[in-house]
């Protein structure tokens, strides 16, 4: 030992590590936290004029009139239920549409370039012809957000599909199983996590179209609470408009969050 | 129930794989196929269970399988092919759900088949939380619920080391001396050849010809690692495969 002392022995220097995304609770929160804080000092203290932004607080305020009002619940309802309807009729079609692109060439090759061709499109470009399609009540809303949740599901589904362990269903074939069976047990399960991945993005845009179609006309919805409180520089509220919109984003990555715990349990 | 090829050819392209195989799968025996890398003997499994089709010759099932035989032709695969998202009852429980069988029996059937791979107490495990050597044990449980008349095992062990390897291979044996059955073992591994092949087929390097078939008389269940007689069968085996394997290796893939 004394004489590898004398030989000059020293640690081996440690150069692995990091590189692995590992779970730190409540940073997230606490970046949200200091942003406001400071929204609320520099308002406070005359360093961010009261036209440029306004102050935390009194957007809390707003939130809080809006609530015991019962305002909210008469904006939020209806937007809940556009997205909700929209974004299953939307979700469901792509799903639907994408498990036959990639289960069949006749079918991908029949519609893939349609998928694209209407991909880049933005949908709420589309709102006037909904409007003579389906009136100018509730369906054209419904139909907007079903369009714009369907192609991001399409493209998501049939990459999951195409991914799916070829030697999975080979083994499929060769117990002699069903071709629905092969479907339903074997193709749609091994698809769900692309499948999840892209509903991910997919009602996010939901969200983004459901403010855009309330904003050009209804007369309840967060969208229509924005354009009205917009217009009339009552920045509080559009402010308390928007922060319903983010909870309402946090809500839907949270729900996806806890199908993708239950569902994909198995994952490695 | 035997199974017969007769004069197989196949190409991918213009690459010929297989040349004029014949060979006879007898009940009740395992065939052993060895040879080189890219010889087509996975292609030649594959014909052997219906999910290629040669392109010349004939693959030939003679009499009829066993009554009670749910998929007479059932595979093993290399690399396990078990559904993540099912446990261990469950993979072994997919490949009963086509039958019609009352639930009761599927559930004795499930019993039965963990109870001879060892797999009971883990019936309700993920694949995920299995070692190597347990998911290929599933597999043939998997296999054993089809009461399968032929076993078509490719490269069962080729994934595990060593050590699994060797405790794998005793199961089978076990397994085989319990109760006999037909199967046609896919291998490059010389030494699981000749420790469970009552026939061994060595097939030349591409396009894979039948070099020579060697019929082992020893009985399974005295075969030992080391054996000396098995010792140099594999050394007669090594000897026809070297420079074919030597010839291979320096082959371009696709070339």
């Amino acid at each position: 030992m004394a004489e590898m002392t004398k030989t000059g022995a020293r640690e081996v220097t440690f150069r692995g590590g990091g590189f692995r995304p590992g779970k730190t609770r409540g940073v997230g929160l606490a970046v949200f936290v200091v942003l406001i804080l400071l929204a609320e000092w520099g308002t406070r203290s005359g360093f961010i004029s009261p036209l440029t932004l306004p102050r935390p607080s009194d957007v809390a305020l707003t939130f809080h009139e809006l609530y015991t009002s019962g305002m909210l619940f008469t904006h939020l309802v209806p937007s809940l239920t556009r997205l909700f309807v929209g974004a299953l009729v939307g979700a469901s079609l792509g799903i639907g549409l994408g498990v036959l692109i990639g289960l069949f060439s006749l079918v991908r090759a029949g519609l893939v370039p349609l998928v694209a061709a209407i991909f880049p499109i933005p949908k709420i470009a589309l709102l006037p012809l909904f409007v003579i399609w389906f009136g100018i009540d509730e369906a054209s809303k419904y139909a907007l957000i079903a369009f714009g949740t369907f192609t991001p599901t399409v493209v998501a589904t049939y990459a999951a599909v195409d991914n799916v362990d070829r030697v999975l269903i080979r083994m499929g074939q060769s117990f002699g199983l069903r071709w629905w069976s092969i479907v339903t047990k074997i193709v749609v399960p091994g698809a769900m996590p692309g499948i999840l991945s892209g509903l991910r993005i997919s009602l996010t845009i939901a969200i983004i179209l459901l403010v855009a179609a309330e904003m050009l006309g209804a007369e309840h919805g967060i969208g229509a609470y924005i354009l009205q409180a917009g217009s009339l520089y009552d920045l509080e509220r559009l402010f308390a408009g928007v922060v319903i919109l983010s909870l309402l984003g946090v809500a839907v990555s949270a729900a996806v969050a806890a199908v993708e715990r239950r569902v994909l349990r198995w994952r490695v | 129930m035997d199974l017969k090829l007769s004069s197989v050819s196949h190409s991918y392209g213009p690459t010929q794989v297989l040349r004029d195989i014949t060979l006879d799968i007898p009940s009740g025996r395992i065939v052993c196929i060895v040879g080189p890398s890219g010889c087509g003997k996975s292609t030649l499994l594959r014909m052997l269970g219906g999910l290629e089709r040669p392109d010349a010759g004939r693959v030939l099932q003679l009499g009829e399988a066993p009554a009670g035989c749910l998929n007479p032709l059932t595979y093993i695969f290399q690399d396990f092919a078990l559904l993540p998202w099912r446990s261990v009852r469950g993979n072994v429980a997919l490949v009963l759900e086509d039958h019609g069988l009352p639930r009761s029996e599927r559930e004795a059937i499930i019993a039965d088949v963990l109870a001879r791979t060892k797999l009971t107490d883990f019936a309700d495990a993920l694949p995920k939380q299995l070692s190597g050597g347990m998911k290929q044990r599933v597999a043939i449980a998997r296999a054993l619920a089809v009461n399968p008349a032929v076993m078509l095992m490719d490269e069962p062990l080729s994934a595990l080391d060593s050590q699994t390897r060797e405790l794998l291979m005793d199961d089978l044996v076990a397994l085989w001396t319990r109760q006999p059955f037909t199967a046609v073992y896919v291998t490059h591994n010389l030494g699981e050849a000749v420790r469970l092949g009552h026939k061994i087929v060595v097939l030349s390097r591409r396009p894979g010809e039948i070099r020579e078939v060697v019929e082992l008389d020893m009985p399974l269940s005295e075969r030992r690692h080391g054996d000396p007689v098995l010792e140099a069968q594999q050394q007669h085996l090594w000897g026809l495969m070297r420079d074919e394997a030597a010839a291979a290796d320096a082959e371009l893939i696709d070339g």
